[in-house]
């Protein structure tokens, strides 16, 4: 028989038994749904974790460090497996940050600056670490939280709060944004070169200060470049941290380096347009004497951690679906009593067992194609459920909007197909049962 | 010796046994028929003789226990399953005393059912079971259900169904059984009609008075076996 007058066939049986067959498929639907909604949640929260990390800046992100004695900076972290020996060490300079520049892929190139201060505010004055930050971040999304504002330009003397330094400064943080802090740093000064043709590049350090505004505070602790978890406190625009010329800790190593009084990064951050690309720009800065490193694993590691969370919670899902799938066995056990005599009847009129396996393993394919359709709507408005749940509590507690749960198109077809699937399984023993009826047995059937 | 001598149908030394607990049932036991195209045969034979089962194997929804039955020369014990159903979709139209129409299909999706099942072409379809239903004489009753028929519509729709593939044996298990005096003669007027126009006919029946009005040649079966073949002046 032809697909189509099988189909034709197998919705008109469906039809008449419809409430037993209606409630079989929302078994199903069911079935798929907490699939779907335990599927959805694992996504979402993927998703929402990705997001979260490419916000950070970290995620589309290649940090470059100096190589040293054939290894370096973070590769060595990594076993120095990945460092290219073959190209002599180059010193992370001017020169390095343009030649990164033109490499396909990469967006912007800068350097890091970090220093270590004191704020004075009030009559108190608060160690901390200070980081340039470049105009690029605003867009980033790791100041979407900001209280107040970003920097309202690349060269504006203001600064940004990290909210515990700002809670060490205020017992009303918010209050804090408008005033002016002092900001005390040690600035370095190069020395001229030695008559008699010494070594050059010395440099004195001198006490500075300097006002800045405070425009905005953030809970989070943006990265700032290599390192810069849990210790910058203060952000300010990354030429406002240039033009200090404050003394950083890789200063000496410039020096004793030789480098001829240029200076040298501790590290450059290097943005790609892409995080797909993040690899290929890994590799190519490597190639060119530098160490890099980058996220890359990290994600990864992340990726496999909530594929074990899909697979582990998506069991249980699955485990409702073949419990479903005991009703379609059922239904169809009921169908082939019921429909004994129409089995017979068919058979004398010229169908093959192939024929009534084929029909009856069409009835359970659809019941499996409604309940999964069913289901993936179901599944998605429960995510929706979830969603406006989390984010009513969110709100109370004055957080922002999350997306917890997305239902992407492959869980649509993957849902589906898995119900599809499930349902033939589950249709196997049924059809082949009306397959061999006896046909002359059949047609006796009353 | 050729099996099929030009027989529409040939049985020979045909046996159906079957085993009920200890005791061995001769349902059709060494049965040797011919039936010739185009002859209209009756099977005779009170409950349980055995002409049912006789007809069942014919069709091929049954395999006998010995012996061989050759439909226009083909051997149906050398067929498997699915060919023995090509042998009921293309070689045999059945009707049988209960109609066996499905309700919920109407009277024109019923006889379009074993064009389905033959896999014909769903454009020709349509004038097929037009004119299998017209020559019946229930081409205004196309759309109706079964339970809107009487029996003996409900018989000449079976009639149609078997019909519609154009077999050229037709096999009627006491087709006019669950009918009265009247609607009987009529079903078997039209099966004479549809004998004349070259259908070979064996009827199963315990009638024996209708048999001999409207066969050509009676088989009598008695216990499984064949206890008289005559043909009717």
């Amino acid at each position: 028989m032809k697909m189509r007058d099988l189909t034709e066939l197998a919705g008109r049986n469906l039809r008449e038994a419809v409430l037993r067959n209606s409630l079989t498929t929302l078994g199903i639907g069911v079935g798929v749904a907490s699939l779907v909604a335990i599927l959805s949640l694992g996504v979402g929260l993927q998703e929402l974790a990705n997001k979260r990390l490419t916000n950070s800046g970290l995620f589309n992100a290649v940090i470059v460090m100096p190589r040293e004695n054939g290894r370096g900076g973070f590769g060595r972290m990594r076993g120095g497996e990945d460092v290219n020996t073959s190209v002599p060490p180059r010193p992370l300079d001017d020169e390095a940050l343009r030649e990164l520049e033109q490499i396909p892929g990469v967006t912007e190139v800068y350097p890091e600056v970090r220093f270590p201060t004191g704020i004075k505010y009030g009559d108190s004055t608060y160690p901390t670490v200070i980081a340039g930050v470049p105009q690029s971040s605003k867009g980033s999304g790791a100041y979407d939280g900001i209280e107040g504002s970003f920097f309202s330009g690349p060269d504006a003397q203001e600064a940004i709060l990290q909210i515990e330094l700002a809670k060490q400064l205020s017992s009303d943080p918010n209050s804090l944004i408008g005033k002016e802090v002092t900001v005390n740093y040690a600035e370095r000064q190069a020395l001229p070169a030695s008559a008699d043709g010494g070594i050059s590049g010395g440099f004195s350090v001198v006490p500075q200060e300097d006002k800045l505004r405070i425009v905005g505070i953030i809970d989070t602790e943006p990265a700032t470049g290599a390192g810069g978890f849990g210790q910058v406190r203060m952000m300010i625009p990354l030429a406002v941290a240039e033009k200090l010329q404050a003394a950083q800790t890789n200063d000496l190593r410039s020096v004793l380096g030789g480098n001829g009084g240029k200076p040298n990064y501790a590290s450059l951050t290097v943005k790609v347009d892409d995080p797909a690309e993040v690899e290929a720009v890994e590799e190519n800065i490597k190639t060119r004497g530098f160490g890099a490193f980058s996220l890359l694993d990290a994600s990864k590691n992340l990726t496999l951690i909530f594929r074990v969370f899909d697979t582990l919670f998506g069991s249980f899902g699955g485990l409702a679906l073949v419990v479903a799938s005991l009703g379609i066995v059922n239904t169809l056990v009921m169908a082939i009593l019921e429909r004994r005599r129409e089995i017979g009847i068919l058979k004398a009129l010229g169908a093959s067992d192939g024929d009534v396996k084929k029909l009856f393993f069409t009835e359970a394919g659809c019941m499996g194609l409604i309940g999964g359709v069913f289901g993936v709507v179901l599944g998605w408005a429960i995510g929706r459920g979830i969603n406006f749940g989390a984010n009513v509590y969110l709100h109370r507690q004055n957080l922002p909007s999350i997306e917890l749960t997305a239902v992407p198109a492959w869980m649509v077809f993957f849902a589906i197909a898995i119900s599809i699937g499930v349902s033939l399984a589950a249709g196997l023993y049924p059809a082949s049962r009306a397959a061999k009826l006896n046909p002359v047995e059949a047609l006796r059937y009353e | 010796m050729d099996a099929n001598n030009g027989a529409a149908v040939r049985a020979e030394h045909v046996a159906k046994h079957y085993r009920m607990g200890e005791t061995i049932v001769r349902a059709v036991d060494d049965v040797s028929i011919g039936v010739q195209p185009g002859e209209f045969v009756a099977l005779l034979g009170s409950s349980g003789s055995g002409k049912s089962t006789m007809m069942n194997l014919i069709a091929g929804l049954d395999r006998p226990t010995a012996g061989a039955i050759y439909a226009h020369g083909k051997n149906l014990a050398e067929m498997d399953s699915a060919e023995l159903a090509k042998h009921r979709s293309h070689t045999i139209g059945m009707v049988f005393q209960a109609f066996n129409l499905l309700p919920r299909m109407t009277l024109a999706e019923n006889v379009e059912l074993p064009l389905r099942l033959a896999e014909v072409d769903r454009a020709e379809r349509g004038a097929r079971v037009m004119e299998a239903i017209k020559r019946v004489h229930l081409a205004e009753r196309a759309n109706h259900r079964p339970t809107e028929l009487s029996g003996g519509e409900q018989q000449r729709v079976a009639l149609a169904r078997a019909l519609v593939n154009k077999p050229t044996i037709l096999l009627a298990d006491e087709p006019t059984g669950n009918l009265d005096s009247k609607t009987g003669d009529e079903i078997m007027a039209l099966l004479t009609e549809i004998n004349q126009s070259g259908v070979t006919i064996l009827m199963v029946t315990h009638e024996q008075q209708r048999a001999e009005k409207y066969a050509r040649r009676s088989i009598v079966m008695k216990d499984g076996k064949v206890v008289s073949d005559g043909v009717r002046p």
